[in-house]
């Protein structure tokens, strides 16, 4: 006789239970995920936002004799104690450059030191009693205040935390990312179109396939060595240059477009490639005139997430020198520079404590730019997403 | 009529390899390819099996057979499609124009010039409708300037009998097209390179019996002007629209006539079996 309802449901029951306990389960996995990541933002978000304000002040710059040759005499004495020694130390050169200023006299708005800075935050700071009460009565006068940071984005490296900035290590991302984009992309590319449009599939190729997925799982101080023993001490590449960083991450790169490019020309349906060939194109031509247009919003995609990958990258850099302190922007490919995971990494071993909000805030700009170059590979996919 | 319907079964007839033989444009029967003793292997198994066949200019010839019998492979032999299948050998003649195409000299991409293909799925490039046309007549330098582009773009869709219907969207893509009208336009394309011969891989097994109609028709118009081989699962386009039959059985052609004698009197009994339904 068959079973009832009833005793199926019964039975049924058990098998029920299991499948919510595991919906729960996993419902917590993705609920404790996200929040380590709202943990991680809000963290990095309040040590960082301070960093985009600095503590200015206002004082009266007496263009006097002595300040020709020590800044710090142009200011009054016990203020001079609260603003940034880097613009104590411009005031001599400014005054070589413009004469004229001998005896005059200025009240400007100037960087202030960073302890300043830290205990208007309400950070550890190591003023005295004086210079606190100093501090808090300049501040009731308005003449002490914060204000939007914007040194932190037109300047290098210091060793003064609130003259410190990170214009000099994007000024080496952006062109070592652009040696890493000019090498990987063509070469990445080609080699894709070629394994997958052009070579016979046999032992050979497949084993290059297997060594190429392979190779995107080599931890990437490897290829920092790999760097540093064939671009630099093999032929001669300048250390710390965006030149051979670029090219230790292309070759980091690579592996990632290849497999991201033979992936969007593997989607692009055979009718396509039959039809092509069936009105007389060449290989070349199938691959140039069809086959590619329509794998490109794939190739871009792959790529920018490979180039973002690599604009994190720190560990193969340090190898090959670019984690320096580089105050300067460099100019050219072959001079040393650094890049801003390298300056985070700098910044993160720095003694001074108002360092630690230059760090997060490092993070916070590193963060958008892999957002913005994440959100451009997503919306790049959607607009040119076909259907055939 | 002076058909020459060569099988394995019937012929040891087989004529003179190089055989001259002019081309006049009004006669019917002159002979387009010429094949002798074609085989073709996938790997270890053998698709074709010795094939023999004369295939004439401005007919239309169906390959008629059931599934897995060789007939598309054979299709794609004439204008070496096979190539782009690794593990393809191929033995034997394909003789066009007093070449044999499958020499190396023989490049394929001048046969594809002269033999043109329409696939069993509508495959329009993603391009826009007057892209799809002028491409490849561009490519092989038929045309330079642009007047001269749109004056080929016009003639194809007409010769098509897609004009009437696209020539207000020219530049829409092919794909938006319904199912027949982009079929017509893949043959509008195949068409604009000015081919001798157009292969259809099962045109119409895609299409609603509508769009099966105006493409048949359309085939009907083209021998005017193109030798047309096509194959076909459906017995009655095969009786509808074609001039000669070919019967395929495993690999090997059991029987080629003029359509009507091998619709009505079918010289073997595999081919009577499958015509009249009785498997396929």
């Amino acid at each position: 006789m068959s079973q009832t309802f009833d005793e199926i449901s019964a039975q049924l029951r058990r098998r029920h239970r299991r499948s919510a306990r595991l919906k729960w389960v996993s419902m917590g996995a993705l609920g404790l995920a996200g929040l380590f990541l709202l943990w991680f933002f809000s963290d990095m978000l309040g040590k960082g936002l301070p960093a985009f304000q600095q503590a200015q002040i206002q004082v009266e710059i007496d263009y006097n004799e002595d300040a020709a040759r020590m800044g710090r005499a142009a200011l009054d004495r016990d203020l001079s104690r609260l603003v940034s020694r880097t613009f104590e130390r411009m005031i001599p050169v400014q005054m070589r450059e413009n004469p004229e200023l001998l005896g005059s006299k200025e009240t400007r708005w100037v960087l202030a030191d960073s302890e300043v800075d830290q205990y208007l935050k309400g950070h550890r700071h190591k003023l005295n009693d004086a210079q606190r009460a100093l501090v808090d009565e300049l501040e009731a006068e308005g003449r002490v205040e914060l204000r939007f940071n914007t040194t932190f984005f037109t300047t290098g490296d210091s060793k003064m935390p609130e003259a410190s900035g990170i214009l000099s290590a994007a000024v080496g991302t952006i062109m070592t990312m652009l040696v890493t984009l000019a090498i990987a992309f063509p070469i990445g590319v080609m080699t894709a179109v070629y394994l997958e449009e052009f070579a016979p599939d046999n032992r050979f190729t497949q084993a290059i396939e297997i060594n190429i997925n392979n190779l995107a799982a080599i931890p990437s101080i490897l290829f920092g060595l790999l760097g540093l023993a064939i671009f630099i001490n093999f032929f001669g590449v300048p250390r710390s240059s965006p030149l051979v960083g670029g090219m230790t991450l292309a070759l980091m790169t690579l592996p990632v477009i290849i497999i991201a490019t033979r992936t969007a020309l593997r989607s692009v349906p055979d009718a396509i490639r039959h039809a092509a060939f069936g009105v007389g194109c060449s290989r070349w031509q199938v691959v140039r005139d069809h086959v590619l247009p329509l794998a490109m919003p794939g190739i871009m995609t792959g790529s920018i997430i490979g180039l973002a990958q690599a604009m994190g990258e720190t560990a193969p850099l340090i190898i090959v020198g670019m984690v320096a302190f580089i105050p300067d922007v460099s100019a050219s490919l072959t001079e040393a520079a650094t890049v801003l995971p390298a300056q985070v990494f700098t910044w993160a071993g720095e003694p001074e404590k108002a360092f630690v909000e230059k760090t997060a805030g490092g993070i916070l700009v590193l963060l958008a730019i892999l957002i913005f170059l994440n959100a451009t590979a997503v919306i790049l996919r959607k607009k040119f997403e076909r259907r055939w | 009529m002076n058909i020459q319907a060569v099988s394995r079964h019937t012929g040891g007839s087989v004529p003179e390899v190089g055989q001259p033989h002019t081309r006049n444009e009004t006669a019917c029967h002159d002979l387009s390819i010429r094949v002798r003793d074609l085989s073709l292997w996938y790997g270890d198994s053998q698709a074709l099996k010795g094939l023999d066949i004369d295939l004439f200019q401005k007919n239309i010839t169906a390959l008629i057979g059931p599934s897995g019998c060789g007939k598309s492979t054979f299709l794609r032999c004439l204008n070496r499609m096979n190539d782009l299948i690794p593990g393809v050998r191929i033995e034997g003649l394909v003789e066009m124009d007093g070449r044999d195409v499958n020499q190396v000299k023989m490049d394929e991409v001048a046969l594809r010039r002269r033999v043109g293909m329409v696939f069993q799925k509508p495959n329009p490039f993603p391009k826009s409708i007057y892209e799809n046309i002028a491409y490849a007549p561009r490519m092989h330098d038929l045309v330079s300037r642009k007047p001269e582009q749109d004056e080929l773009v016009e003639k194809a869709l007409r010769d098509a009998g897609l004009w009437e219907e696209v020539k207000d969207k020219l530049h829409q893509p092919g794909t938006s097209l319904s199912g027949g009208q982009q079929q017509r336009l893949c043959i509008a394309r195949a068409i604009a390179v000015q081919p001798d011969v157009i292969l259809m891989d099962e045109p119409t097994s895609a299409l609603d019996p509508i769009s099966t109609a105006t493409i048949e028709d359309l085939m009907d118009r083209l021998k005017k002007q193109f030798t047309i081989i096509t194959v076909t699962h459906n017995m009655q386009q095969a009786a509808r629209v074609a001039d000669y039959t070919a019967f395929f059985h495993l690999g090997e052609i059991i029987e080629y006539n003029d359509t009507n004698t091998m619709f009505a009197n079918p010289a073997t009994r595999k081919a009577e079996d499958y015509i009249t339904g009785r498997y396929g």
